[in-house]
Protein backbone atom coordinates (compact mmCIF):
# COMPACT_ATOMS: atom_id res chain seq x y z
CA UNK A 1 0.00 0.00 0.00
CA UNK A 2 2.93 2.25 0.85
CA UNK A 3 4.13 1.14 -2.51
CA UNK A 4 0.96 2.36 -4.18
CA UNK A 5 0.89 5.64 -2.57
CA UNK A 6 4.33 6.15 -3.81
CA UNK A 7 3.55 5.73 -7.24
CA UNK A 8 0.57 7.98 -6.93
CA UNK A 9 2.65 10.86 -5.90
CA UNK A 10 5.47 10.52 -8.32
CA UNK A 11 3.00 10.13 -10.94
CA UNK A 12 1.69 13.69 -10.07
CA UNK A 13 5.01 15.14 -9.39
CA UNK A 14 5.37 13.91 -13.09
CA UNK A 15 2.38 15.72 -14.51
CA UNK A 16 3.13 18.80 -12.53
CA UNK A 17 6.82 19.20 -13.49
CA UNK A 18 7.97 21.59 -16.09
CA UNK A 19 11.57 20.53 -16.37
CA UNK A 20 11.18 17.69 -18.71
CA UNK A 21 14.98 15.85 -17.49
CA UNK A 22 13.23 15.74 -13.98
CA UNK A 23 10.17 14.12 -15.32
CA UNK A 24 12.01 11.96 -17.46
CA UNK A 25 13.81 10.79 -14.23
CA UNK A 26 11.00 10.78 -12.31
CA UNK A 27 9.47 8.17 -14.41
CA UNK A 28 12.09 6.06 -14.46
CA UNK A 29 11.70 5.93 -10.56
CA UNK A 30 7.92 5.11 -11.30
CA UNK A 31 9.26 2.20 -13.29
CA UNK A 32 11.56 0.91 -10.73
CA UNK A 33 8.38 1.34 -8.13
CA UNK A 34 6.16 -0.32 -10.36
CA UNK A 35 8.55 -3.22 -10.21
CA UNK A 36 8.99 -3.45 -6.36
CA UNK A 37 4.80 -3.85 -6.60
CA UNK A 38 4.89 -6.14 -9.12
CA UNK A 39 7.31 -8.23 -6.53
CA UNK A 40 4.81 -7.90 -3.59
CA UNK A 41 2.02 -9.62 -6.28
CA UNK A 42 4.37 -12.40 -6.93
CA UNK A 43 5.41 -11.41 -10.42
CA UNK A 44 8.79 -11.75 -10.39
CA UNK A 45 9.52 -12.26 -14.00
CA UNK A 46 7.32 -8.95 -14.90
CA UNK A 47 9.29 -7.26 -12.33
CA UNK A 48 13.00 -7.82 -13.42
CA UNK A 49 11.17 -7.24 -16.77
CA UNK A 50 9.72 -3.99 -15.83
CA UNK A 51 13.09 -3.37 -14.84
CA UNK A 52 14.89 -3.70 -17.28
CA UNK A 53 12.61 -2.43 -19.84
CA UNK A 54 11.02 0.51 -18.27
CA UNK A 55 13.11 1.84 -15.73
CA UNK A 56 16.06 0.70 -18.41
CA UNK A 57 15.74 1.28 -21.96
CA UNK A 58 12.84 3.57 -22.27
CA UNK A 59 14.72 5.83 -19.81
CA UNK A 60 17.95 6.14 -21.61
CA UNK A 61 15.32 6.40 -25.16
CA UNK A 62 14.09 9.36 -23.50
CA UNK A 63 17.13 10.85 -22.58
CA UNK A 64 18.30 10.48 -25.83
CA UNK A 65 15.24 12.26 -27.44
CA UNK A 66 16.07 15.23 -24.60
CA UNK A 67 19.20 15.56 -26.55
CA UNK A 68 17.76 16.06 -29.82
CA UNK A 69 15.07 18.51 -28.23
CA UNK A 70 14.48 20.33 -25.46
CA UNK A 71 14.37 20.01 -21.79
CA UNK A 72 12.17 22.87 -20.74
CA UNK A 73 8.57 22.55 -21.25
CA UNK A 74 6.38 25.82 -22.62
CA UNK A 75 4.44 27.24 -19.02
CA UNK A 76 0.57 26.44 -20.45
CA UNK A 77 -2.36 27.39 -18.30
CA UNK A 78 -2.57 25.46 -15.13
CA UNK A 79 -5.43 23.55 -15.68
CA UNK A 80 -7.90 22.07 -18.56
CA UNK A 81 -10.89 21.59 -17.08
CA UNK A 82 -12.70 19.80 -20.26
CA UNK A 83 -9.66 17.43 -19.96
CA UNK A 84 -10.49 17.33 -16.12
CA UNK A 85 -14.25 16.54 -16.53
CA UNK A 86 -13.20 13.88 -18.99
CA UNK A 87 -10.65 12.26 -16.71
CA UNK A 88 -13.02 12.58 -13.71
CA UNK A 89 -16.21 10.84 -15.59
CA UNK A 90 -13.87 8.43 -17.17
CA UNK A 91 -12.49 7.18 -14.02
CA UNK A 92 -15.74 7.35 -12.20
CA UNK A 93 -17.07 5.38 -14.76
CA UNK A 94 -14.09 2.39 -14.18
CA UNK A 95 -14.71 2.82 -10.63
CA UNK A 96 -18.66 1.92 -11.00
CA UNK A 97 -16.91 -0.77 -13.01
CA UNK A 98 -14.43 -2.37 -10.20
CA UNK A 99 -17.43 -2.60 -7.41
CA UNK A 100 -18.90 -6.10 -9.12
CA UNK A 101 -14.89 -7.23 -9.11
CA UNK A 102 -13.63 -9.75 -6.57
CA UNK A 103 -11.42 -8.85 -3.62
CA UNK A 104 -7.92 -8.55 -4.56
CA UNK A 105 -6.41 -11.53 -3.41
CA UNK A 106 -9.24 -13.71 -3.34
CA UNK A 107 -8.48 -17.27 -4.00
CA UNK A 108 -12.20 -17.94 -6.10
CA UNK A 109 -12.34 -15.36 -8.00
CA UNK A 110 -13.43 -16.25 -11.74
CA UNK A 111 -9.79 -15.40 -13.27
CA UNK A 112 -8.53 -18.53 -11.13
CA UNK A 113 -11.01 -21.23 -12.02
CA UNK A 114 -10.36 -21.74 -15.68
CA UNK A 115 -7.28 -22.33 -17.50
CA UNK A 116 -4.67 -21.57 -14.80
CA UNK A 117 -5.32 -24.19 -12.25
CA UNK A 118 -4.88 -26.59 -14.92
CA UNK A 119 -1.27 -25.16 -16.26
CA UNK A 120 -0.59 -25.08 -12.66
CA UNK A 121 -1.44 -28.65 -11.74
CA UNK A 122 0.11 -29.89 -14.78
CA UNK A 123 3.53 -28.39 -13.79
CA UNK A 124 3.31 -29.24 -10.58
CA UNK A 125 1.90 -32.57 -10.80
CA UNK A 126 4.95 -33.26 -13.40
CA UNK A 127 7.22 -32.74 -10.85
CA UNK A 128 6.09 -35.40 -7.90
CA UNK A 129 5.21 -38.41 -10.31
CA UNK A 130 7.65 -37.79 -12.45
CA UNK A 131 9.01 -41.06 -14.35
CA UNK A 132 12.13 -41.47 -17.13
CA UNK A 133 9.62 -41.44 -20.13
CA UNK A 134 8.38 -38.36 -19.53
CA UNK A 135 11.35 -36.41 -20.99
CA UNK A 136 9.83 -35.62 -24.25
CA UNK A 137 7.04 -33.14 -22.46
CA UNK A 138 8.52 -30.10 -21.89
CA UNK A 139 6.37 -28.89 -19.21
CA UNK A 140 7.92 -30.33 -15.89
CA UNK A 141 11.28 -29.56 -16.40
CA UNK A 142 11.05 -25.87 -16.01
CA UNK A 143 10.42 -24.58 -12.72
CA UNK A 144 9.14 -21.46 -13.48
CA UNK A 145 5.67 -21.84 -14.72
CA UNK A 146 5.32 -18.62 -16.66
CA UNK A 147 8.27 -19.55 -18.68
CA UNK A 148 6.59 -23.05 -19.44
CA UNK A 149 3.22 -21.24 -20.22
CA UNK A 150 5.03 -18.58 -22.13
CA UNK A 151 6.85 -21.53 -24.29
CA UNK A 152 3.64 -24.16 -24.27
CA UNK A 153 1.03 -22.10 -25.08
CA UNK A 154 2.05 -18.67 -25.65
CA UNK A 155 3.83 -18.64 -28.68
CA UNK A 156 2.28 -16.72 -30.96
CA UNK A 157 2.07 -13.65 -28.62
CA UNK A 158 5.53 -13.93 -28.72
CA UNK A 159 5.42 -14.06 -32.36
CA UNK A 160 3.45 -10.82 -32.76
CA UNK A 161 5.16 -8.99 -30.19
CA UNK A 162 8.50 -9.84 -32.63
CA UNK A 163 6.37 -8.86 -35.57
CA UNK A 164 5.49 -5.53 -33.64
CA UNK A 165 9.02 -4.95 -32.31
CA UNK A 166 10.11 -5.53 -36.10
CA UNK A 167 7.71 -3.09 -37.37
CA UNK A 168 8.59 -0.09 -34.54
CA UNK A 169 12.25 -0.62 -35.47
CA UNK A 170 11.99 -0.59 -39.01
CA UNK A 171 10.01 2.44 -38.24
CA UNK A 172 12.52 3.84 -36.03
CA UNK A 173 15.21 3.59 -38.43
CA UNK A 174 12.67 4.88 -41.20
CA UNK A 175 12.38 8.05 -39.67
CA UNK A 176 15.74 9.44 -38.14
CA UNK A 177 17.85 8.27 -41.41
CA UNK A 178 17.31 11.62 -42.88
CA UNK A 179 18.41 13.42 -39.46
CA UNK A 180 22.18 15.47 -40.13
CA UNK A 181 25.19 13.19 -39.58
CA UNK A 182 25.86 15.05 -36.01
CA UNK A 183 22.57 14.12 -34.70
CA UNK A 184 23.26 10.75 -35.70
CA UNK A 185 23.99 8.47 -32.66
CA UNK A 186 20.21 8.00 -30.87
CA UNK A 187 18.84 6.46 -33.88
CA UNK A 188 20.94 3.60 -34.32
CA UNK A 189 20.84 2.06 -30.52
CA UNK A 190 17.13 2.34 -30.52
CA UNK A 191 16.00 -0.64 -32.85
CA UNK A 192 18.66 -2.90 -31.62
CA UNK A 193 17.42 -1.88 -27.60
CA UNK A 194 14.27 -2.83 -28.73
CA UNK A 195 15.25 -6.23 -30.06
CA UNK A 196 17.30 -6.94 -26.50
CA UNK A 197 14.43 -6.23 -24.40
CA UNK A 198 12.87 -9.88 -26.12
CA UNK A 199 15.01 -11.85 -23.95
CA UNK A 200 14.06 -9.76 -21.17
CA UNK B 1 -9.34 -2.75 1.20
CA UNK B 2 -10.77 -5.28 -1.15
CA UNK B 3 -10.83 -3.08 -4.09
CA UNK B 4 -8.40 -0.31 -2.73
CA UNK B 5 -5.68 -1.70 -5.11
CA UNK B 6 -8.38 -1.46 -8.08
CA UNK B 7 -9.04 1.92 -7.14
CA UNK B 8 -5.47 2.87 -7.10
CA UNK B 9 -4.67 1.80 -10.31
CA UNK B 10 -7.80 3.51 -11.71
CA UNK B 11 -6.05 6.54 -9.92
CA UNK B 12 -2.44 6.40 -12.23
CA UNK B 13 -4.68 5.19 -15.37
CA UNK B 14 -6.46 8.84 -14.49
CA UNK B 15 -3.54 10.78 -14.54
CA UNK B 16 -1.92 9.41 -17.31
CA UNK B 17 -4.90 10.15 -19.20
CA UNK B 18 -4.87 13.59 -18.02
CA UNK B 19 -1.36 14.02 -19.06
CA UNK B 20 -1.47 12.59 -22.45
CA UNK B 21 -4.88 14.65 -23.43
CA UNK B 22 -4.41 18.03 -21.57
CA UNK B 23 -0.62 18.53 -22.06
CA UNK B 24 0.66 20.02 -24.79
CA UNK B 25 4.29 19.29 -24.50
CA UNK B 26 4.98 15.93 -26.68
CA UNK B 27 7.61 14.46 -24.54
CA UNK B 28 5.06 14.90 -21.62
CA UNK B 29 2.77 13.13 -23.27
CA UNK B 30 4.60 10.01 -24.03
CA UNK B 31 5.61 9.98 -20.19
CA UNK B 32 2.09 9.93 -19.84
CA UNK B 33 1.45 6.95 -21.79
CA UNK B 34 3.77 5.27 -19.99
CA UNK B 35 2.48 5.96 -16.94
CA UNK B 36 -0.93 4.20 -18.40
CA UNK B 37 0.49 1.86 -19.39
CA UNK B 38 1.98 0.69 -16.55
CA UNK B 39 -1.51 1.34 -14.69
CA UNK B 40 -3.02 -1.40 -16.79
CA UNK B 41 -0.09 -3.97 -16.30
CA UNK B 42 -0.47 -3.48 -12.62
CA UNK B 43 -4.14 -4.03 -12.96
CA UNK B 44 -3.92 -7.52 -14.65
CA UNK B 45 -1.32 -8.43 -11.63
CA UNK B 46 -3.68 -7.33 -9.11
CA UNK B 47 -5.94 -9.68 -10.34
CA UNK B 48 -3.81 -12.51 -10.84
CA UNK B 49 -2.80 -12.57 -7.09
CA UNK B 50 -3.77 -15.01 -4.58
CA UNK B 51 -3.69 -14.02 -0.76
CA UNK B 52 -0.99 -16.03 1.20
CA UNK B 53 0.17 -17.16 -2.47
CA UNK B 54 3.52 -17.17 -3.72
CA UNK B 55 5.31 -16.73 -7.22
CA UNK B 56 4.62 -19.20 -9.76
CA UNK B 57 7.77 -20.92 -9.73
CA UNK B 58 7.42 -24.15 -8.43
CA UNK B 59 8.90 -25.15 -5.00
CA UNK B 60 10.15 -28.69 -3.51
CA UNK B 61 6.56 -30.05 -1.62
CA UNK B 62 6.83 -30.01 2.04
CA UNK B 63 5.21 -32.88 3.63
CA UNK B 64 1.40 -32.30 3.54
CA UNK B 65 1.90 -28.82 2.41
CA UNK B 66 0.45 -27.53 -0.78
CA UNK B 67 1.89 -24.76 -2.14
CA UNK B 68 -0.25 -21.79 -3.42
CA UNK B 69 1.35 -20.35 -6.33
CA UNK B 70 -0.68 -16.95 -7.47
CA UNK B 71 -1.91 -17.26 -11.21
CA UNK B 72 0.57 -17.19 -13.87
CA UNK B 73 -1.39 -16.31 -16.83
CA UNK B 74 -1.13 -12.64 -16.33
CA UNK B 75 2.07 -12.36 -15.53
CA UNK B 76 2.71 -14.25 -19.60
CA UNK B 77 0.23 -11.87 -20.83
CA UNK B 78 1.95 -8.61 -19.42
CA UNK B 79 5.48 -10.03 -20.06
CA UNK B 80 4.72 -9.42 -23.95
CA UNK B 81 2.90 -6.23 -23.35
CA UNK B 82 5.90 -4.48 -21.64
CA UNK B 83 8.46 -5.36 -24.58
CA UNK B 84 5.46 -3.91 -27.24
CA UNK B 85 4.87 -0.96 -24.57
CA UNK B 86 8.57 0.08 -24.44
CA UNK B 87 8.26 -0.76 -28.83
CA UNK B 88 5.98 1.85 -29.14
CA UNK B 89 7.65 4.43 -26.85
CA UNK B 90 10.47 4.15 -29.33
CA UNK B 91 8.79 4.59 -32.16
CA UNK B 92 6.97 7.50 -30.39
CA UNK B 93 10.48 9.26 -29.62
CA UNK B 94 11.94 9.37 -33.20
CA UNK B 95 8.25 10.68 -34.32
CA UNK B 96 9.12 13.40 -31.94
CA UNK B 97 12.65 13.95 -32.78
CA UNK B 98 11.69 14.31 -36.57
CA UNK B 99 8.98 16.72 -35.82
CA UNK B 100 11.09 18.71 -33.76
CA UNK B 101 13.52 18.98 -36.93
CA UNK B 102 10.52 19.75 -39.08
CA UNK B 103 8.44 22.00 -37.11
CA UNK B 104 11.67 23.57 -34.40
CA UNK B 105 9.06 22.64 -31.87
CA UNK B 106 7.42 19.71 -29.67
CA UNK B 107 4.25 21.34 -28.26
CA UNK B 108 1.32 20.35 -29.90
CA UNK B 109 -0.81 23.55 -30.12
CA UNK B 110 2.59 25.41 -31.86
CA UNK B 111 3.06 22.88 -34.57
CA UNK B 112 -1.29 22.87 -34.89
CA UNK B 113 -0.74 26.92 -35.16
CA UNK B 114 1.92 26.64 -38.01
CA UNK B 115 0.01 23.51 -40.25
CA UNK B 116 -2.74 26.50 -40.17
CA UNK B 117 -0.83 29.11 -41.10
CA UNK B 118 0.93 27.03 -43.80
Amino acid sequence: MILLSLLVATAVAIILLRDLFAAVMLSGIFSLLSAGLFVVMDAVDVAFTEAAVGAGIATVLMLGTLTQTSTRERPAPRLDWSALVVVVLTGTALVIGTLDMPAYGDPTAPIHQHVAPAYIAQNVGKQSGRSETDDDDFQGHVPNMVTAILASYRGYDTLGELAVIFTAGVGVMLLLSGLPPTAGDTPETNPAESEAGVDA
Amino acid sequence: MGLFNYWTVIVLMMVGFYTVIARNNLIKTMIGLGIFQVSVFMLYISMGKIADGTAPIRVQPSAGHEAIYSNPLPHVLILTAIVVGVATTALGLALIIRIREAYGSIEEDEILEMDRNS
